[in-house]
């Protein structure tokens, strides 16, 4: 579709709509200079970006990087301390209430009334937001078809699994038509293939409606399902640029070696190859242009005994490595504080 | 299943209306809904919560019941007790009932109304209007052990005391919601109404007559906003027994201001405006959160 094709379509709907939507441009997000504090914690350091309509956004980064922050203040929960933030075109401090009709979300922990059943809990939700009756009740079907739970719509959502519960929410998240759909960390907790299919939904959804899905996973595999991706860490937004663009812009392979002597590998390496190395995951990790041709010259001219080699592609992983200078875990594993800003997150 | 479904296109996008009085008033009522589904469902709650006034009326009213000549004035201590203990276990479950605001943000369930594009207000309100229906039919069904203490079936006394206990249970789950409103575990909760409730219930006269007390009881008796919703709902029952002017004077004489007999109807506005303050405060505390 041309733009102007897109635009009169919008132009169209939006004075067929009533409460005064603004004509859609093709912005979803636009977030300046956003900012939140918890007393002496900063929890976002002002993060700027946009996210087109249409696209799977995804905010990756290690727990307690400040992504379920950030999406708390779109989705009108929190307050940010600093900076502006539109959601669908609406601020969401100014215009929070059209800010909440034009948003579905999915949060990490599960929001269901697992004493009501499945259809009872959507019904609830079609109240709450003013859904017309004689529509919820063919929408309500379809969402519940699409996520496979038309068939135990009246059991009670405590008798589902943690995947049922989790799609259940994705089709209560998209109940109202909303423009854009939060998804905060949709697949932590759940099995492979749960997960797989969690991903087929978002991927079907994509192309089936008109919809902006902005998604947190500290997931760097599932990262590649988004069109683009900004990786996060210590509240500041660090990296944007689409999976694919992100990993051709770190162009080396990654060697991870298990040796007899760390120490004196991480040595040789400078010394012999003026390769710099670490230990990452209990290996000695380093980065070179063209990694298997590099293994037989390490082998011949390291000097220390080694046990074993893994040679990987660029992942979003390295990417997230070049940018920070440590893996995802290692984050994860040794900051302490982000535990403070997750319970200050909770409300 | 998704393949399957792939091909069929969400056909039906539904657009949300702006904000409007029938859209509050159509949250008010699910979130009202709510309450008394779960409620029903819940027969295990249902019945266990007729244990306590059962053991009131009858074991307790009873037992205490040899310690007096066994009557007074042809009015036995189970008959006497009986408005007090039908309020009980209104009071009871209107606080519990306002706690599952606790709960449901403890499980999480708060975020999905927190999110949704209506007031706070027609939160608040379907979660009061909720906890005072709820408490309602909980003490219907101690109202439907009426004759088993002696107090009769009148079709008018019946409608007179459920149209107090529809006030007395909106303000106490108005006062619990209130007392809700910030807290963030169960726990507190309910160790904060341990600290509330029974005082105001002993306070109450739900158990003995609020006349001819000690000056400091006396005073706490009046304070106590149950006061003003066990007394109007002794004094129907009265009025619909047999009772000699002394019995009447002596059990239920009335609450009284400086000598003055408080009328039922002020008495129960009385109690529905310490409901309406509370409600007043519970939005406002829902909105600070906001």
């Amino acid at each position: 579709m041309t733009a102007t094709a897109q635009e009169q379509q919008f132009s169209n709907e939006a004075t067929l709509l009533p409460g005064g939507r603004p004509p859609d441009g093709e912005i979803a997000i636009s977030v300046s200079g956003l900012k939140k504090s918890f007393g002496e914690i900063e929890a976002v350091r002002g993060v700027d970006f946009e996210v087109r309509r249409g696209e799977i956004f995804g905010l990756l980064g290690p727990n307690g990087a400040g992504k379920s922050t950030t999406i708390n203040m779109l989705c009108t929960l929190s307050a940010p301390t600093g900076g502006s933030a539109t959601v669908a075109g609406y601020d969401v401090v100014q215009a929070r209430d059209a800010v909440r009709r034009s948003i579905g979300l999915v949060f990490q922990d599960t929001t269901l009334d697992g004493y009501l059943t499945a259809e009872r809990n959507l019904r609830f939700h079609a109240e709450l937001y003013g859904v017309p009756r004689q529509l919820a009740a063919d929408r309500m079907r379809q969402v519940l078809e699409m996520v496979g739970l038309w068939d135990r719509r009246d059991s009670k959502v405590q008798t589902f699994s943690g995947g049922m519960m989790r799609r259940l929410e994705i089709a209560r998240g998209l109940l109202h038509s909303p423009r854009v759909l939060f998804l905060d960390e949709p697949t932590v907790g759940l099995d492979p293939q749960t997960r797989t299919s969690i991903w087929n939904y978002i991927e079907d959804l994509k192309a089936r409606e008109d919809i902006t899905i902005f998604l947190t996973t500290h997931y760097m595999d599932e990262a590649e399902h988004c069109d683009r991706i900004a990786i996060m860490d210590h509240g500041q937004v660090i990296v944007l640029d689409s999976p694919q663009a992100l990993k051709a812009s770190v162009g080396k392979d990654r060697v991870q070696i298990r040796t007899s002597d760390d120490d004196a590998a991480i040595a040789a390496l400078k010394e012999h190859f003026d390769v710099e190395a670490s230990v990452h995951e209990g290996a000695v990790t380093f980065s070179v242009p063209a990694g298997q041709e590099f293994v037989p010259r390490l082998f011949a001219e390291l000097g220390v005994p080694i046990l074993s080699v893994v040679v990987a592609r660029p992942t979003l992983d390295d990417v997230f490595m070049s940018y920070t200078g440590s893996t995802i875990r290692d984050v994860e594993a040794a900051n302490p504080n982000r535990a403070i800003v997750q319970a200050f997150r909770r409300r | 299943m998704a393949v399957e479904t792939a091909a069929r296109k969400l056909s039906t996008p539904v657009t949300v209306p702006g904000r409007s009085w029938r859209h509050e008033v159509g949250a008010i009522k699910i979130v009202w809904q709510r309450d008394l589904i779960r409620f029903w469902q819940d027969r295990t709650r249902m019945v266990a919560s007729l244990v306590q006034p059962a053991l009131f009326l009858f074991v307790l009213g009873t037992g205490l019941s040899r310690l007096t000549s066994g009557s007074f004035g042809g009015i036995s201590l189970k008959t006497f007790m009986f408005p007090g203990i039908v309020a009980m276990s209104t009071l009871f479950t209107a606080l519990f009932s306002a706690g599952s605001i606790v709960w449901d943000r403890e499980f999480g369930f708060m975020r999905e109304m927190l999110v949704a594009p209506v007031s706070r207000s027609a939160i608040v309100l379907g979660k009061c209007f909720g906890g005072a229906t709820v408490a309602t039919l909980q003490g219907l069904v101690i109202l439907c052990l009426a004759g088993a203490v002696g107090v009769p079936y009148s079709p008018s006394l019946m409608l007179e005391l459920i149209g107090a206990m529809l006030i007395l249970s909106f303000a106490l789950t108005a006062l619990g919601v209130a007392a809700a409103a910030r807290m963030r575990n169960i726990q507190s909760f309910f160790g904060l109404m341990q600290v509330v409730v029974m005082p105001m219930f002993f306070l109450s006269g739900a158990l003995y007559p609020l006349n001819s007390l000690p000056g400091w009881l006396r005073a706490l008796t009046r304070v106590d906003p149950i006061t003003y919703a066990v007394d109007p709902m002794r004094r129907l029952v009265f009025d619909h027994l047999n009772v000699s002017s002394i019995a009447q004077a002596r059990l239920a004489p009335g609450v009284t201001w400086n000598g003055w007999v408080i009328p039922i109807l002020l008495e129960l506005g009385l109690v529905a405006l310490i409901g309406l303050i509370m409600l007043g405060l519970g939005i406002w505390e829902f909105r600070l959160g906001d």
